[in-house]
């Protein structure tokens, strides 16, 4: 008890001394000269709150975060029974046909503001997909998994500045070109793990953006790049009027009055359907040799290789599909957009993504698309609290480790059914 | 089939492994015996491709094989477990034998995602390999519990089972008895000698337990600080005054 009492008075003296002096003093310009003020009673009274707040939970904390790990017995789904396999299949196919439909038939009757926020959802489904390969099943800690969505986009933006190239071939060169830059990064971070890993990845995410923001006479620098084409549906464009000679616009071709509706809906749609095809195309991959063998390395890289696996190959594949998809989604985001700029692709994103596949939980597919939706609109519902996101973010991730370490929904594994033998 | 000509392994200024030379003929169980420390270890270590050795001349089939990449010696067929064991702890048991068999499967991508019927029947292939091991080794009843909260003999006939699906030529097992009771270690002398009768393996064995070794090897190689003491058949070995005092006197 002494040494709880010890450690939560150190807690709280610490609270203390870090924000009494942020919170409690406001700088105050009078002419030339900066002064310093002491604020009002009710932000001392604040700091003093949170202070005993601090010094009460220290305290007591064993108490508390034990009552906070039983938590999930509350959960009337936590000691169910397991279901079995055949039914749980059926019921997981089910449901996903009929989300999968619901996504569809939505837009037509939600409004434009959230279906735009919907697109842009997906765009982060699809990325947390990519890069749940790299992190969740091949174990590498990837910190610059923003550079391949940048690739994507700025292939995209480039491509069509320069080319007049449109979204429909963009879509695979970009993707390919993201891909060609997982395996040449993959290349001298072979040998790393861990730490080292995440480091030089991190670096490499920053070079790219600062590489962007540079080549000024090329990528417009800072400035962006903008004016991208909407994609088109078979040669019909969403504009009112047409911009590219040769294509005809939408709403003429049907006889129907001219809406940017259309266009939000037809983005979202595409997203839809790249998403859909992102989680199966993983999927599949997941439970093929490569699949297994990212997490076989994952799990033991020694044993791994003395069963005649590849660290280079499995390794560069893992970067290179992750990347791939993420070249995917970069080429989606700068068409939504029309205008990117290397701001769109700060490390904060790659953080954030990582974030989406750390809460989904590693490896788990269903997870990872749960939190991409959870961590994309909450902060739009709670737009009043839009300057404490970091906050709650960082509150809602410790909780999260303290509570359910291993994510939203585990993976699970994948049931085997084997042939008897005679 | 292989033969090992005076394989030196230094680590700074440890001589591990010094001139130690063996061979292994077809359809032979060879054992490498030592007290701890001996540098038993880093000899298939050498083998395995792990270390790349000092000196000496590793050959396999006619071929030289030391310093080349672990991977492309165990894709050779010579495969190997380790003195701790090595599972994929997070993936079920059938799926650390599919792994073993990425060979077997090794289809490009696009006919994966496609499940095209030729990749279908090479994954079925596979499958059944699993499960005609894991009858064998005695763990079909857990074939989906995760490999990593099997009891610690299970562990033990996985992993011979996982090399064996990659259908080796020649299987090296660093101390397969080490942590076994009595009754287990008896089914795995009968699995070693089976592996050599049944489906033409031989074997090289690292291990401490002498009444297994006695009883399977054909001959037995014995290294005292990484020098090379003697070799022969058991009954030679038993005889050996050499032998007798370095080793087995003190046991
Ligand atoms: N990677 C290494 N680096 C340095 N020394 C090593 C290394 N591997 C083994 N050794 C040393 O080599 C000697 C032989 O070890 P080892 O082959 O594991 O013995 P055994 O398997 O016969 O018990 C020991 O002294 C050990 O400390
Ligand atoms: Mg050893």
């Amino acid at each position: 008890m002494t040494a709880n009492l010890k450690h939560a008075l150190f807690c709280a003296f610490i609270t203390l001394i870090i924000s009494y002096p942020i919170l409690g003093f406001d700088l105050k310009g009078r002419g030339t000269s900066v002064a310093l003020e002491g604020v009002d009673i009710s932000t001392s009274i604040g700091v003093l709150l949170a202070v005993v707040i601090v010094f009460v939970f220290q305290l007591y904390r064993d108490t508390i975060m034990g009552s906070v790990r039983q938590l999930p017995a509350i959960n009337p789904l936590a000691n169910r029974e397991p279901m079995e396999q055949s039914k749980r299949l059926k019921l997981e196919s089910i449901l996903l046909t009929l989300m999968v439909i619901g996504a569809v038939i939505w837009p037509f009757i939600a409004s434009r503001g959230a279906v735009d926020l919907a697109t842009l959802v997906l765009i982060y489904i699809m990325l947390a997909l990519g890069l749940n390969v790299v992190v969740g099943l091949a174990g590498l800690l990837d910190l610059g998994y923003v550079a391949f969505y940048a690739v994507g986009a700025y292939s995209f933006a480039l491509l069509s500045q320069y080319f007049g190239i449109s979204f429909w071939f963009a879509l695979p060169i970009g993707a390919g070109l993201a891909a060609l830059f997982g395996l040449v990064l993959g290349f001298p971070v072979l040998r790393l793990r861990g730490d080292y890993l995440a480091i030089v990845t991190l670096g490499f995410g920053e070079i790219i953006r600062i590489l962007l923001n540079n080549m000024t006479s090329l990528t417009g620098g800072p400035n962006g790049i903008g004016g991208i084409p909407d994609p088109t549906l078979f040669g019909m464009e969403f504009s009112r009027l047409i911009k590219e000679e040769g294509n005809t616009s939408f709403h003429e071709t049907f006889g129907i009055a001219y809406s940017g509706e259309h266009k939000v809906i037809f983005l979202y749609l595409i997203a839809l359907v790249l998403a859909v095809i992102t989680a199966v195309a993983i999927r599949r991959l997941m439970r093929m040799p490569v699949g297994r063998a990212w997490e076989a390395l994952r799990e033991d890289e020694i044993a791994a290789k003395s069963l005649g696996l590849s660290r280079t190959a499995v390794k560069l594949s893992a970067f290179t599909i992750g990347a791939f998809f993420a070249g995917f989604a970069g080429t989606v985001f700068a068409s939504k957009q029309g205008f990117i700029s290397p701001e769109s692709f700060v490390f904060l994103e790659s953080a954030i993504i990582l974030a989406i596949v750390v809460l989904g939980g590693m490896g788990s597919q269903m997870g990872v698309i749960l939190a991409a939706i959870a961590v994309t609109i909450l902060p739009e519902l709670a737009r009043e609290f839009s300057e404490y996101r970091m906050l709650i973010f960082g509150a809602a991730m410790v909780l999260m480790m303290v509570w359910r370490p291993q994510g939203l929904m585990p993976m699970r594994r994948i049931h085997i059914e084997l042939k008897r033998q005679e | 089939m292989l033969e090992v000509q005076n394989l030196s392994m230094r680590f700074g200024g440890l001589l591990a492994v010094d001139q130690v030379s063996l061979d292994v003929q077809e359809h032979e169980i060879v054992a490498i015996i030592g007290p701890n420390g001996a540098g038993k270890t880093t000899v298939f270590n050498c083998m395995s491709g792990f270390y790349k050795p000092t000196g000496g001349k590793i050959l396999f089939e006619g071929n030289e094989i030391q310093g080349k990449p672990d991977y492309k010696i165990s894709r050779l067929g010579l495969v190997r477990t380790f003195q701790h064991v090595r599972l994929f702890n997070r993936m079920t048991v059938v799926e650390n034998l599919l792994v073993a068999q990425h060979r077997h499967l090794n289809t490009n991508l696009i006919s994966g995602i496609l499940k095209t019927p030729n990749y279908r029947e090479r994954e079925q292939k596979s499958l059944d390999r699993a499960a005609y091991w894991l009858d064998r080794v005695g763990l079909t009843e857990m074939a989906n519990r995760d490999a990593g909260n099997l009891a610690y003999g299970q562990q033990r006939r996985l992993e011979i089972a996982r090399c064996m699906v990659t259908e080796p030529k020649l299987l090296m097992l660093d101390e397969p008895a080490a942590g076994l009771n009595p009754a287990e270690t008896k089914d795995l002398n009968q699995l070693i000698i089976s592996l050599k009768e049944d489906y033409n393996v031989s074997v090289v064995l690292i291990e401490h337990d002498m009444s297994l070794v006695m009883d399977i090897s054909d001959r037995i190689n014995v290294i005292n600080q990484g020098r090379p003491l003697a070799s022969g058949t058991p009954d030679e070995i038993r005889r050996n005054d050499d032998v007798i005092k370095a080793y087995l006197g003190e046991a």
